[in-house]
């Protein structure tokens, strides 16, 4: 196995709420190597998109603790002045909303070379602008030079998506974290999109994580899935075995409670209960285990650890072993591979 | 006759612009479209943003004014603009809106919420009304104690049941959903899908579902109708639009959805690869001079397509 590109160590990352921290990324260990696409999936409040802004430590008033190696570095504690020579060039960040990541009174094109100034400061002025406009083609924008002069509000909401992307990519990066990147985009525009992101791997064998609570992206997108619920993940696996051998019981509830382009008009399983708030989680024992309360509390390890059911498949806690849906006899595995 | 009748609805907006202000080709937002949908129904309105899908379902209810066209409900014309008589619409069809967040007033109760449209319509005692919202809460899943609490205090399922429980507390026929889930996590959207399928059964309530995800339209609904840039492309059922799809636009849509099955995906990529050359090459024959789509015609009972040609 080649070694990771990123590798995080027990991150813990706490909000303070009246006096008191609480972490919302609870002790979380991951690792993406190179060329390789981990996807972290979870509802709202699951911590996926606090998890992503530790590892580019963009929280300003969150305490991080453990550690995070980039490219054998620990980075977890370097300061801001440090981080920004890497943020931006080795790692880079993809955001949710293309309309509020980018700068409505800058045309596109100065923004994207102020990121290549700020990592390649000796660049003319013109082998910049020749660059901006070179990636904007790259990023598969019709008419580049054209665009380069368009300010945000003038493009649309793929054509800015590209322009984030762009700039993302403008010096390079080794890892790219998207947050939500096509949450926003029409469902033609999200497969260009994602489709983007497939061919930048291919050329540039950057690491991607990409956090989403979108099945169908993940699905197609990702090699390996980890999945997040109240800060914590539950279940690490490749894709194939995520979609057909999911073993926590909040995967498989999800999986479940998606309307699938193929099924019949079934009924859809609606998990119970709702995702606690941060100031609610249960911190001692299975976190899950008030939304499947027909499970026996034995079921349960009193304090959950992730146990390697296959190799490279990880599942927490003991209550995948007892757990069934509550209306059918036998659950119904809608995707059986081969 | 159908329970709700479209006939060539058209909803133009005035766009200024220029020099003086000057009138200019206004934005046709929605095109001439015409559409059935029986008592008991869901019909689904697809298309990407801008396709003017929202706008219909605007028309419909009187939130945006019709430009020309007619919308025929129970057999009596929505547009004639006899304000009395549509006083008596307005309660038969509802709306829930896209954004649990913006739709609730975060200054009032849930008690005020819900009883809005009971205050409008009909008269009852103040206890009455406690009675009616605590039992209409109780239909859609939430506690009765929960009247005096504030929207905050909900998370986005619970206010989004919220707002189903205030379309329907005046029983009405034909709810207008515009995107009702899509601001949802999936294990809540599963729960307010499911229940907007239980009430329709228990009312017999009629749905015009507005989406743009195809999984939940094919999941829930029984007709479909394809939208772009203000038209029609292709309508049929459920099974007309997803197993036989005619129209370019229509196929492209379909291939995009997200497959579920990661073994499936080089067969995908080479599906949309041949879509996508499909779409280039016939985009001419399929889309008039101006980029817009051809008038409906019929391909079988219920399957209509918008094809050039005779007619």
């Amino acid at each position: 196995m080649n070694e990771a590109l990123l590798q995080i160590e027990h991150l813990t990352t706490s909000f303070r709420i009246a006096d008191q921290y609480y972490a919302a990324v609870d002790d979380v260990t991951l690792s993406v190597r190179e060329n390789e696409v981990l996807a972290i999936v979870g509802e709202s409040g699951s911590g996926k998109s606090a998890l992503a802004y530790s590892i580019m430590g963009l929280h300003t008033r969150a305490k991080t603790e453990g550690d995070i190696y980039f490219n054998g570095h620990n980075i977890a504690r370097l300061s801001p002045s440090k981080l920004n020579k890497l943020r931006g060039k080795d790692m880079s960040m993809i955001f949710q909303d293309p309309l509020s990541a980018l700068n409505p009174l800058m045309i596109v094109g100065a923004q994207i070379e102020e990121v290549i100034l700020l990592h390649q400061p000796k660049l003319s002025r013109k082998d910049r602008a020749d660059k901006a406009v070179e990636l904007l083609a790259k990023v598969g924008i019709p008419r580049p030079e054209h665009t380069y002069g368009r300010y945000p509000h003038e493009l649309s909401g793929g054509m800015r998506q590209r322009v984030i992307i762009a700039i993302a990519i403008a010096n390079g990066p080794k890892l790219l974290i998207a947050d939500e990147p096509t949450t926003a985009l029409d469902v033609t525009i999200q497969l260009q999109i994602l489709e983007l992101l497939r061919k930048l791997k291919a050329d540039s064998k950057a690491g991607i994580v990409l956090i989403t609570h979108d099945l169908g992206v993940v699905s197609e997108m990702a090699d390996r899935v980890a999945v997040m619920y109240a800060g914590q993940i539950v279940e690490i696996a490749d894709i194939y075995t995520l979609i057909s051998k999911a073993r926590h019981p909040y995967t498989r509830s999800l999986l479940q409670s998606i309307p699938t382009a193929g099924e019949t008009k079934s009924r859809l399983h609606v998990i119970q209960g709702i995702v606690p708030s941060l100031q609610n989680l249960p911190r001692q024992g299975c976190r899950f285990r008030s939304r499947i309360p027909w499970i026996d509390e034995s079921a349960h390890e009193e304090q959950p650890i992730m146990h390697e059911i296959a190799p490279g498949h990880w599942v927490r806690c003991s209550c995948y072993k007892h757990f069934r849906f509550p209306d059918s006899k036998e659950e119904e595995l809608r995707h059986v591979l081969p | 006759m159908s329970f709700l009748e479209v006939r060539d609805l058209k909803v133009h907006f005035p766009n200024r612009g220029g020099l003086f202000s000057r009138k200019t080709q206004p934005i046709k937002a929605v095109d001439g479209i015409h559409f059935d949908i029986e008592q008991g129904q869901t019909y689904g309105l697809v298309g990407e943003s801008g396709s003017g899908k929202t706008t219909t379902g605007r028309a419909i209810i009187g939130l945006n004014s019709i430009t020309s066209g007619s919308v025929t409900f129970e057999g009596r014309q929505l547009t004639s603009g006899d304000l009395q008589r549509q006083g008596a619409f307005r309660r038969d069809i509802q709306m829930i809106f896209q954004d649990p967040y913006s739709s609730l007033n975060p200054k009032k109760r849930v008690l005020d919420i819900i009883s809005e449209p009971l205050r409008n319509f009909e008269r009852l005692s103040a206890s009455e009304e406690k009675a009616r919202v605590q039992q209409l809460l109780e239909q859609v899943g939430l506690s009765p104690e929960s009247i005096l609490k504030y929207p905050h205090e909900f998370s986005g399922g619970q206010r989004q049941r919220i707002g189903i429980a205030r379309a329907i507390a005046l029983k009405p026929k034909l709810i207008i959903a515009d995107e009702p889930v899509s601001a949802l996590d999936v294990s809540v959207q599963a729960q307010v899908l499911n229940f907007m399928r239980d009430i329709q059964k228990e009312f017999n309530l009629t749905y015009l579902l507005i989406s743009h995800d195809l999984g939940i339209v094919r999941h829930m609904c029984d007709q479909i109708g394809i939208m772009y840039k203000g038209r029609y492309v292709e309508q049929g059922t459920t099974d007309d639009i997803f197993d036989n799809p005619q129209h370019i636009y229509t196929k492209r849509l379909i291939s995009a959805i997200p497959d579920i099955d990661p073994t499936k995906r080089e067969e995908k990529y080479k599906f949309r690869e041949e879509v996508r050359t499909e779409y280039e090459l016939a985009y001419g024959n399929y889309f008039g001079e101006d980029g817009l789509a051809y008038p409906l015609k019929p391909i079988s009972e219920t399957h209509f397509v918008a094809l050039p040609g005779r007619g």
